[in-house]
């Protein structure tokens, strides 16, 4: 325990560093993380607004609130590595990963956490400030702001995992910018990113209720904004323990067959 | 007990193929054709606990490819291995705790902070505790004289830092076999006699057991007394350094100064090179010792030189028989 202690706190350390030294790009960073949401928000509101005020039951201010929470909770679950994957084989980085006594998947977290920390420095004060223009409204209960917090720290661990699973295609296919696509396509609609859940048709709620996207990001949202009941919330905390499980189930049933793969293929 | 010893080790790849071309590209849709390409056949050999031994082969003889599964990178196709009583591509911690692969050109530093972070993040990767970790960096930076490299960032290093540095992250952990891919590539003279001294000092310091290939020969005479040769994945050569060239060198070249300009000098030996009054010969071996004498009866002779001729000529010579064989 103390050597994974050691481990966490030196990797987290140095991705750190690593972060300092890009502290500028973290602006650049921060457009490509509010610009999305913004330009639903506007889409959405403005529906809303042509059709008497709402759809679906969402008003513009809580289209507002939707997006803001939104773009916070895909910012902290996001993981890039997936596409790092494919360049790591092509480039005999992998090598050197495998090379060392520990996991590969460290490294990527400790990363993943420390960019997480540094981009909550401009992230938080870019959100407030646009809390100022659009005027978000929800209804807050204490009960589900509690709940948000192992939520989002649920959704965070499922879409890492789950993501560094469907990474692991690249050991079989060279086309894996093609798997990445598909991917995210899905991602995109089925998570609540394009659109608040609530408002698709019937059958992709039901869709991305089964498959493990709505539990990655839209749930902490909704549970963040009070529109979930106890028994909805409940359900969705069952779903995202369940998904992690499965998702740690295939790592460990296919990272094995992964190396065996790399080292047959070569790296 | 060895402390790396192979059997019957070989690799072979199963690599697609298509004919350049856009029917081809339409017809590989539906079937797809691969050959496989044998990058090593069944070699053997064994190397005893804090040998240097150079492995030597032109490009695509099979040299990474053997490194890469002596590491545990690669699963052979046939054959055994044993490194430190460990099958490599088990990969067990224990196993990769106590050895490392450097790469020539590739690199483990971490390119935007201090050397010294990517130190540590070693560290704590292998799990070395601080005291023994202290004294490894001064160690290494002593013999490879880092100093002030340790707290700039990596990429403001030359080349040849890199280099020196990259070898100083991998031995951290003090593994007990080093395999070494082309240590000194692309380095300049002076850092690679300096590298050389380094691994050199590094194996009477600590008994570590060292493979390394290389394409400089200067490498191989400065550090292994023991060579193995493969080409085409097929061992040639394993055996003294000394012997491959007593073995394969057929001729010797001698050189002569005369005090007078030389007069034609062909029937002595193949002329291969002619500077003022200097005269390099090649000569069979067997006759060298009757020419020499020839030439100190029939010329003033101001100087004269026999040697065996340079390393590179006498492998690129294993290699040639082999390919006509």
């Amino acid at each position: 325990m103390s050597f994974l202690r050691d481990l966490y706190g030196t990797f987290l350390r140095v991705a750190l560093a690593v972060e300092v030294q890009y502290r500028a790009s973290s602006v650049i960073w921060l457009l490509g993380v509010v610009v999305d949401p913004l330009v639903y928000l506007a889409v959405w509101s403005a529906a809303a607004r042509a059709q008497g005020g709402e759809i679906g039951g969402f008003t513009p201010p809580d289209f507002a609130a939707y997006f803001l929470v939104l773009t916070l909770v895909n910012q902290i679950t996001a993981d890039w590595h997936m596409w790092e994957f494919q360049f790591r084989v092509q480039q005999g980085q992998f090598a050197f990963l495998l090379l060392r006594p520990v996991h590969a998947i460290h490294g990527d977290l400790a990363e993943n956490l420390a960019h997480k920390a540094m981009m909550q420095v401009v992230l938080l004060p870019a959100l407030a400030a646009l809390a100022l223009v659009f005027r978000p409204h929800a209804r807050l209960e204490l009960w589900s702001l509690l709940l948000f917090l192992p939520a989002l720290a649920l959704a965070f661990a499922l879409r890492f995992l789950f993501e560094w699973v469907v990474a692991l295609a690249c050991f079989w296919t060279t086309r894996i910018m093609a798997v990445n696509r598909t991917y995210f396509a899905l991602l995109a609609f089925l998570s609540g990113r394009v659109a608040p859940l609530a408002i698709l048709p019937l059958a992709l709620q039901a869709l991305a209720a089964a498959l493990p996207f709505r539990w990655m990001v839209a749930f902490p949202v909704e549970l963040a904004l009070g529109r979930l009941t106890p028994a909805e919330a409940a359900v969705g905390l069952a779903a995202q323990t369940a998904w992690i499980g499965a998702s740690w189930l295939l790592l460990a049933a296919i990272w094995p067959r992964a190396l065996r793969r790399f080292s047959a293929v070569g790296g | 007990m060895p402390a790396i010893s192979v059997e019957k080790l070989g690799k072979t790849y199963v690599v697609p193929v298509r004919p350049p071309g856009a029917r081809a590209a339409l017809r590989s849709l539906f079937r797809r054709e691969s050959r496989r390409v044998t990058a090593v056949g069944a070699i053997d050999f064994a190397v005893e606990p804090g040998e240097i031994v150079g492995f030597l082969g032109p490009n695509g003889a099979g040299k990474t490819t053997t490194l890469k599964m002596l590491s545990g990178l690669l699963h052979p196709t046939a054959g055994s291995a044993s490194v430190l009583g460990f099958v490599p591509w088990q990969r067990e911690r224990d196993y990769l705790r106590r050895m490392t692969l450097v790469m020539g050109q590739r690199n483990q530093l971490i390119w935007d902070i201090p050397v010294a972070d990517s130190f540590d993040r070693n560290r704590a990767i292998y799990g070395i505790d601080r005291a023994c970790f202290t004294r490894v960096v001064g160690e290494l930076t002593e013999l490879l004289d880092l100093g002030a490299l340790l707290e700039r960032p990596v990429r403001n290093l030359s080349l040849g830092e890199r280099m020196k540095c990259e070898l100083a992250v991998a031995l951290l952990h003090e593994p007990q076999v080093l395999f070494l891919d082309e240590p000194t590539i692309g380095v300049d003279v002076t850092m690679q006699r300096r590298i050389r001294e380094f691994i050199a000092d590094y194996n009477r310091r600590t008994g570590a057991t060292v493979l390394l290939t290389s394409h400089y020969m200067a490498d191989v005479e400065a550090l292994c007394r023991r060579v193995i040769v493969i080409h085409h994945g097929k061992l040639l050569f394993d055996g003294q350094l000394a012997q491959l060239v007593a073995g394969f060198a057929s001729h010797k070249t001698v050189s002569v100064q005369l005090a007078a300009a030389p007069p034609d000098l062909s029937e002595y030996g193949e002329l291969v090179a002619r500077e003022g009054d200097r005269v390099v010969l090649r000569v069979p071996k067997a006759d060298t010792p009757k020419l020499t004498a020839r030439l100190l009866a029939d010329f003033p002779v101001l100087d004269l030189v026999v040697e065996d001729p340079p390393i590179e000529e006498v492998i690129e010579r294993v290699f040639a028989g082999e390919a006509g064989a």
